[in-house]
């Protein structure tokens, strides 16, 4: 019997921990699948009955929900890329050389508020005429990309053995290529973490796209949020809205989980 | 990983290649060239214009001028900055102090081999990664005085309506409530780690000398895993500090200035008042808490070896 007791206290225990996140996306699935009479229904709707997809045909055909999606896209993966491209020989760089105190610079850049760039961005991008372009966007965001995707990158490489790049190069091969065709292939569950991680933060970011996009180039958090200010509040079209913003970091979370996990817990990638 | 981290991993490398890798130093800095520039010119330049404008008396659209610390001392009488202040101590404290005793626990929980412990921590896991902006529109629905779902599940309970966000006295806690919900996660999937790493030795010891579950976590997990507790807690503190579009979504720093925290009052001042050199010289008061911060992780680190 305490033995069975024990057990239920467990699974009662998991089930109030998993609880408050199966609500709050299923209350959001409920109120994207219901009309808006049953949305504004108290006490509330739970089951749309009958499910309806007219929320989500709304979002694409009224908000321009579909440039909003495109320019996510260019901006995330402009700045993932090229916070790869830049960031990976980097981690390397950063790595080999012990280039402690640049580390301790990356560290603190991706400590500081975002706010804090955006000033002085704004002021030159104001400057330059680019306030409101895709172009600022993608420079912004590499203040997100770039630091999270050297920090990565600094273990991966600090955990692959020297002997390796030394023999090739006694063999004769230069930096670049002890770089290019021994340390990447092997760093290369490493850039995988980093890019996801990237493409995360950059894809949640709101305040960047609040202050630097433009009618025709802000991206989907933003866009989102302009569509609750600017517009007659209508519960089932926002919360459509708000779930296929998220989707595709809901659905990379799902799939790429373990690299998730190794990415951002303790000692995951290091000391095994 | 860090330079904390680093003398470790050189102890264990054969010695050859030590002296090998120092006469090549100079020749990694190309690797991290491209990388340098662009952090100069997008991380490094923003923080040193900041502090050049924070001695600026500089609204946008009228001319700047210089003013030294006036700006500061003007913060120093500012009586909506020092409230934003409190607001600040009062919502960080709170959601650090809630996620790191409620991820502990989900640690301990997930620590162990269930059934679906996969799934169901892929599940606890999401509020992490999703789009704080979509999820703070759900919420904002959620709190609604008449028709949210929230009040109505009070009242199955039997308890009364709650103001939640709309009240002065509720709106902190409430987005508390919020901030707790998006980083429980992160405080867990660290703790977890730390557990990972646990020997086995202390346990079998304690069992046979008869210590209950309790026992064994005030006496030995605890002690154990405090290094990893306290990296999530100073990161939890420097998320908490900074932030921004859950309270900036759903609240916009109101009723009134009730939930204005510093990001808050730091935004509106930058892009609402355009008041360009004030609110830089907020940046700069901002940036010193966080290095101080950063550098109490880089210690706390050196004790778990904590590594992302």
């Amino acid at each position: 019997m305490g033995r069975f007791a024990k057990k239920l206290g467990f699974w009662a225990s998991v089930f109030v921990l998993v609880s408050p996140a199966v609500l709050v996306f299923l209350w959001m699935i409920s109120l994207s699948l219901k009309n808006e009479l049953d949305n504004t229904a108290f006490p509330p709707v739970f089951i749309p009955d009958p499910p309806t997809l007219k929320n989500y045909v709304d979002v694409f055909a009224q908000n321009n929900f579909g440039l909003y999606l495109w320019n996510s896209i260019l901006v995330t993966g402009g700045a993932v890329l090229l916070g790869l491209i830049v960031g990976v020989p980097a981690g390397y760089g950063i790595a080999r050389g012990k280039a402690h105190k640049f580390a301790i610079l990356i560290l603190i850049a991706r400590m500081t508020p975002a706010l804090s760039y955006l000033i002085p961005l704004f002021l030159l991008f104001q400057i330059t005429g680019l306030v409101g372009t895709i172009t600022a966007l993608v420079i912004t965001h590499l203040v997100i990309t770039i630091p999270i995707i050297v920090w990565i990158m600094i273990g991966y490489f600090e955990n692959i053995p020297m002997e390796l790049e030394d023999a090739s190069r006694i063999d004769g091969a230069t930096s670049w290529q002890a770089f290019r065709h021994v340390a990447l292939p092997l760093a290369k569950p490493g850039i995988v973490v980093g890019g996801i991680l990237a493409f995360i933060f950059s894809w949640n970011n709101f305040i960047f796209s609040v202050v630097l996009g433009g009618k025709a180039s802000r991206t989907l958090p933003s866009a989102v949020y302009n569509s609750l200010t600017f517009e007659q509040i209508s519960w089932g079209p926002l919360a459509a809205a708000a779930l296929l913003v998220t989707l595709p970091v809901l659905l990379v979370t799902v799939i790429a989980q373990r690299q998730i996990v190794a990415g951002l817990s303790a000692g995951g990638l290091k000391d095994g | 990983m860090t330079s904390t981290s680093l003398p470790a991993n050189l102890a264990s490398a054969a010695p050859a290649t030590s002296t090998t890798s120092q006469d090549f130093t100079p020749r990694y800095w190309l690797f991290s060239l491209p990388a340098v520039l662009v952090i100069a010119a997008v991380i490094v330049f923003p923080w040193l214009f900041t502090l050049f404008m924070s001695t600026q008396d500089w609204k946008i659209g009228g001319g700047a001028e210089f003013v030294g610390l006036g700006n500061f001392v003007e913060l120093a009488r500012d009586q909506r900055f020092l409230e934003s202040m409190g607001h600040t101590a009062y919502f960080t404290i709170l959601a650090v102090v809630l996620p790191i005793v409620f991820g502990t626990a989900a640690a301990l929980v997930f620590h162990r081999e269930f059934p679906f412990r996969g799934l169901l921590r892929t599940i606890f896991v999401m509020p992490m990664m999703a789009t704080p902006v979509a999820v703070a529109l759900v919420w904002t629905m959620m709190f609604h005085p008449q028709l949210g779902v929230l009040n109505y599940l009070l009242s199955l309970l039997g308890i009364g309506p709650s103001a939640w966000v709309y009240d002065p006295a509720t709106v902190i806690p409430t987005l508390v409530m919020v901030e707790v919900w998006h980083w429980t996660p992160l405080v867990m999937l660290i703790v977890l780690g730390g557990l990972a790493g646990l020997p086995r030795e202390p346990y079998e010891s304690a069992l046979i000398d008869g210590a209950n579950d309790w026992h064994m976590f005030r006496h030995i997990t605890l002690p154990l895993v405090w290094p990893f507790i306290m990296v999530a807690i100073v990161i939890r503190t420097i998320d908490a500090l900074k932030a921004f579009d859950t309270i900036f979504v759903i609240t916009q720093g109101g009723p009134g200035t009730a939930s204005e925290t510093l990001n808050i009052f730091l935004y509106l001042q930058a892009f609402q008042f355009y008041k360009i050199g004030y609110a830089s010289s907020v940046v700069v008061i901002f940036f010193v808490i966080i290095i101080m911060l950063s550098l109490l992780l880089l210690y706390a680190r050196q004790k778990s070896k904590w590594n992302a």
